[in-house]
């Protein structure tokens, strides 16, 4: 089974992930990261998805899920560079991923989360 | 009994023997151009020789023939009636020639020129039909621009009915846009949209959900009296989606949220002038 990697930037964590996902992959990370946030203390998620060209149910729930428990620790998370291709389907999915902040790209990305975190000290 | 063979050598022969004859009375009852006729007339009877199994030059002829007769302003009525006038003016001389082994063989052939004509009608039918296709298609694409209005901010305006495939292609238009341009304010405006149903009211949230997704936030702007009517008798919920009656109104508001200033309120009018050197 393949590993995303999760760089450390600062106190923002970035991950890249470059492979296809599949159901395993996306489960490891959710752990992976959970623990790189709490170990590290970051303060921000950055997971940048523009490498992916198909997601399905699951995986679009996990990314929700993964947003969602990044919250709980205390670090908020950004998707950055879903592909048009993604985003039609996930909508066509029913899965508009309510609680999840995105942007355009990694650089926009960082730039929310500079703005979310000075509005919210 | 003669075979099949025989009764097509013989049909070939006398075609071949009359042709000057039988060419110029087609021509006469055809209404076509002597030339093409003749050439026609060769084909069918390389076919005849050949036993009639490989049509596909005839084809070809024909289709040709189809077009540019359409292109002429020809019904495919009178096309296919030319290609049946060759039976006619067959006749006479199968008459003259009249034995047992040339009516079978004119039969025979008769039933060949009635698919050949039926074809000029098929070949027409496909023509009309590319040309329409082709036309929907450049339709679909003229009629879907996506405008930048600002530095981070495009707008899509929108004019003439939605239906499922326009708004697909709207949708992935749009959303490849964002991307080209790292805009993060999208204004779709449905000024030119005669009516919203359940449906385009449907297509319009999923666009603007996917764009979210991707992180950009869009505005639906345009929206007339009679129009937000409908969207409320609907019971249509746009959520927390911002809409705003106006371009103008959507515009202002996209260059709040971006951090754009205007200076003077929106009652000034806008002065461009050039600088001078």
């Amino acid at each position: 089974m393949e590993r995303v990697p999760i760089l450390k930037l600062g106190d923002l964590l970035i991950v890249s992930i470059q492979v296809d996902l599949d159901d395993q992959t996306v489960l490891a990370l959710k752990e992976d990261l959970a623990e790189v946030v709490v170990a590290r203390g970051a303060r921000g998620v950055i997971i940048d998805i523009s490498a992916v060209e198909i997601v399905d149910s699951f995986t679009g729930r996990m990314l929700a899920t993964i947003a969602e428990m990044c919250r709980m620790l205390d670090a908020h998370a950004v998707v950055v560079g879903m592909r048009p291709a993604v985003a039609i389907t996930l909508v066509e999915l029913g899965l508009s991923l309510g609680g999840v902040r995105t942007a355009l790209n990694l650089e926009k990305g960082v730039a929310l989360l500079d703005h979310v975190r000075g509005a919210v000290p | 009994m003669s075979s099949h063979a025989d009764v097509e050598r013989r049909l070939g022969e006398l075609l071949r023997t009359h042709e000057e004859q039988v060419i110029s009375r087609w021509t006469q009852s055809a209404d076509a151009p002597r030339d093409e006729l003749t050439e026609l007339y060769r084909a069918i009877l390389r076919a005849i020789e050949e036993g009639g199994r490989d049509l596909a030059d005839l084809r070809g002829l024909l289709a040709e023939l189809s077009r540019s007769r359409a292109r002429a302003g020809y019904s495919p009525a009178e096309t296919s009636k030319a290609v049946f006038g060759l039976k006619g003016a067959l006749y006479e001389i199968v008459v003259a020639h009249a034995d047992d082994e040339v009516l079978r063989g004119f039969i025979r052939f008769a039933r060949l020129i009635d698919d050949l004509g039926l074809f000029t009608f098929e070949a027409y039918a496909e023509a009309r039909e590319k040309i329409i296709m082709d036309q929907a298609e450049q339709l679909l694409e003229l009629s879907t621009p996506v405008v930048k209005l600002w530095e981070g901010i495009v707008a899509v305006p929108l004019i003439g009915t939605l239906d499922s495939a326009r708004t697909q292609v709207v949708m992935e238009k749009l959303l490849e846009t964002l991307v080209e341009t790292g805009a993060e304010h999208a204004v779709i405006d449905i000024t030119g949209v005669p009516a919203v149903d359940t449906q385009v009211a449907q297509h319009l949230l999923k666009t603007v959900f996917a764009a979210r997704l991707m992180g950009a936030e869009c505005v639906i702007s345009g929206i007339r009296p009679q129009i937000a009517h409908t969207i409320v008798t609907l019971g249509i919920e746009f959520g927390d989606i911002v809409t705003k009656s106006s371009l103008a109104d959507a515009l202002a508001h996209a260059f709040r949220r971006s951090g754009v200033q205007v200076s003077g309120g929106p009652a000034t009018r806008v002065t461009v002038r050039a600088e001078q050197a």
